[in-house]
């Protein structure tokens, strides 16, 4: 095994740009993934036409709101370009240089506070399905906001109408009367009126109105909790079931360091095994393999010991990247150092795995550039798989790729890296138990692979 | 119908001692019989051709010797690591020099000075100036040479080479026979496929002819043109070809 190993050595060190390529494409495949799932979108531009007049204001519930103040709150999810008119906002949209634009009416401000009629706003779209997505989205999610705010100023308008029905005093309204009785001191003066009343005609009537006060005072008093009700229907509560928040910049890191490792390990260990069989070499180091008096003296290479050289060799070198470069995002990241056993043991069983897996996949092919396009086929879309979250897809197809993530290791990966990094769960142990699990079951396919000589 | 073929067998070349054996080897893939009942031996210092048209079982034959492949049935008296095996194609590392390959093959097989094996083969196959120069940069001929030179490390009594000539030009197929007659002539027992039957008459001193899996033909050239009713100067191919119509083959 040591030849072939000082062979393999050389040959990597005989083919820099091939080992540059292996190292640095999966480091930048891994950055850019973890930067995109890191980052939130970005802000689109969206064109603003204010048509109201400057300085205009809404009245609601007896607040007074700027509409341009209230406009830039409104907008900041996305990069508001402010337009003078509703036309340079079109040919905006048409030359590319924002993704929409909306309008704000010269009567907003009048419908707004009226109370009564709905203000309305214009949205122009253009660009492609996506585009129009990711607009239309931080627009609605805007416009629920600003819609929110205006309707609890509302409810709060309307409660404090309500309060001045229930207790009385002065409405503050201009024509009011002032001192009013309120609605909810009426029954008992009823009462004490009544007592004083004798039976008969006037009495009952009297008797009719008392039952009425009483139940539109007790009404009154249930419309306040109504209203502070409707303003915000759900209200969020969030609890963790089990495991630790991982934050999703320490995520990203884990990511980016799985899927480096997963390109490292796979394509080194599927190359080096191809390479035997395109140099025709893999019949003259296993002859006699199948000879258990041959095996016993070890006069050749076994299966077993050629399959384990490559694992080896191609989970080493995955193995020193990863850490690499986890260590090397640690600078900018906070991470628990205190835990970098746990990362060394996570890191190399998940290297053990990719290479397992990797040489399953190099006995397979016939040459290296087979071995490597198959690599790239089954680890890309597996791996995106793998980050898929529960509830984004139907039942029986999240069951599917479950069931597709449990038996290819960057899940696998992701999960002991995760756990060992950030704590998360399921723990440690499992993630370990699962992927040495895996590197037997590869390491036997490749087994088989590997009985298919030149 | 096999025993009749069995009849056609000549053995006017019987060695005097075996240095390989080989008898009633058989090989199926499935329902298909690769080879079916091939015995023959072979002597030290003697060159022996497998010929036959494709498909005959001539790799087969030379890949059960080597020890890649283990037969149906039937047996070989030689140990796979008594056998020197030379592929059809170099089975070399391209990015590793002339010298780096021998001496990778020589600590694999155990040789027990490596270094001084890779400077016999060097200066056995003539490459002593090319020794550092990377395969890649090697003729074809040159390839095959150090091909040949690591089948031959261990020093083995037998040599297995499949199609050594293949793909080569007649001058690098002249040197290359020049190198296997070498080692016949030092005691090597050397075993060869080949589809060029000229190769046959002018280097091997023992014929096997194989056709479908079966052995056709066991004896010297001479005694093969004789059998197929030519005279000693006839056309080895023409007798070729005649010989296997006339059996019913292709």
């Amino acid at each position: 095994m040591i030849p072939l190993l000082r062979k393999d050595i050389l040959i990597l060190r005989r083919s820099r740009l091939t080992v540059a390529l292996l190292v640095l494409y999966p480091v930048a495949i891994a950055l850019l993934i973890g930067l995109a799932l890191s980052r939130g979108p970005a802000k689109p531009r969206v064109a603003v036409v204010n048509e109201t007049t400057p300085g205009a204001r809404v009245e609601v519930g007896g607040r007074s709101v700027d509409v341009s103040e209230y406009a830039s709150r409104l907008f900041d999810q996305v990069e508001a370009v402010p337009t003078a008119t509703r036309a340079q906002a079109v040919a905006k949209i048409q030359s590319g240089d924002v993704l929409a634009a909306v309008v704000i009416p010269h009567d907003i401000a009048a419908r707004l506070s009226s109370d009564v009629s709905q203000a309305h706003l214009e949205v122009l779209y253009n660009g492609n399905a996506l585009e129009q997505s990711l607009v239309q989205s931080s627009l609605n999610s805007a416009l629920a906001q600003a819609n929110l705010g205006f309707s609890e100023q509302i409810q709060r308008a309307a409660a404090q109408a309500i309060g001045l029905l229930l207790k009385g005093g002065n409405l503050g309204v201009l024509g009011a009367p002032s001192n009013l009785v309120g609605l909810g001191e009426i029954p008992s003066l009823l009462r004490r009126v009544i007592a004083r009343q004798p039976p008969g005609h006037d009495r009952e009537a009297l008797e009719r109105t008392l039952a009425f006060a009483t139940f539109a005072a007790e009404n009154l008093t249930l419309s306040k909790t109504v209203l502070q009700t409707i303003s915000q229907p759900i209200a969020v509560h969030t609890k963790l079931l089990h495991g630790r928040r991982t934050p999703l910049d320490t995520f990203a890191v884990v990511v980016a360091v799985a899927i480096s490792e997963m390109f490292i390990g796979l394509l080194l260990a599927a190359g080096a095994v191809a390479l035997e069989r395109e140099e025709h070499v893999l019949g003259r180091l296993l002859r006699g393999a199948g000879s258990a008096t041959l095996r016993a003296r070890g006069v050749l290479v076994s299966r077993n010991a050629l399959l384990a050289e490559k694992s080896l060799l191609a989970a080493a070198c995955a193995f020193v990247v990863a850490f690499a470069m986890l260590a090397g995002i640690g600078a900018f990241v906070s991470l628990d150092w205190s835990r970098v056993p746990l990362w060394l043991a996570a890191l190399a069983l998940s290297a053990l795995a990719f290479g397992a897996l990797g040489v399953s996949i190099g006995a397979l092919a016939r040459e290296v550039r087979a071995a490597s396009l198959l690599a790239f086929l089954l680890s890309l879309p597996l791996a995106f798989l793998a980050l898929v979250p529960s509830g984004s897809v139907g039942h029986g197809l999240y069951d599917a790729i479950s069931a597709v993530s449990f038996v290819f290791p960057f899940k696998a990966s992701l999960e002991a890296l995760d756990a060992a990094v950030n704590q998360s769960s399921p723990g440690l142990p499992i993630s370990l138990v699962h992927l040495a699990a895996l590197v037997a079951l590869f390491a036997a396919l490749a087994r088989v692979g590997l009985r298919r000589l030149d | 119908m096999r025993s009749a073929l069995r009849s056609i067998i000549s053995r006017d070349a019987s060695p005097v001692s075996a240095a390989l054996s080989v008898s009633n080897l058989a090989m199926r893939y499935g329902e298909r019989e690769a080879l079916s009942e091939v015995s023959f031996d072979a002597a030290a210092g003697e060159l022996v051709a497998v010929v036959g048209p494709n498909g005959a079982g001539k790799t087969t034959l030379l890949s059960i010797l080597a020890g890649i492949q283990r037969p149906s049935a039937g047996s070989v008296s030689r140990d796979p690591r008594e056998v020197g095996w030379v592929p059809q194609q170099p089975a070399l590392y391209s990015k590793l020099s002339v010298a780096e390959n021998l001496a990778l093959f020589a600590r694999l097989e155990h040789v027990t000075d490596p270094a001084r094996a890779v400077e016999r083969m060097l200066e056995q196959t003539g490459l002593r100036e090319r020794a550092s120069e990377q395969l890649s940069r090697l003729s074809g001929g040159n390839r095959q040479r150090v091909n040949v030179a690591i089948g031959l490390l261990s020093r083995p009594p037998v040599l297995a080479l499949d199609e050594p000539s293949t793909a080569l030009d007649p001058g690098q197929r002249e040197r290359l026979w020049s190198f296997i007659r070498g080692l016949a002539a030092e005691g090597t027992c050397v075993v060869f496929s080949t589809h060029d039957v000229h190769e046959v008459q002018r280097y091997a001193a023992r014929a096997l002819v194989l056709a479908d899996g079966r052995l056709l033909f066991d004896g010297t050239p001479a005694g093969f043109l004789a059998e197929a009713g030519r005279d000693i100067d006839g056309d080895f191919e023409d007798a070729f070809v005649s010989f296997l119509r006339a059996r019913g083959e292709r």
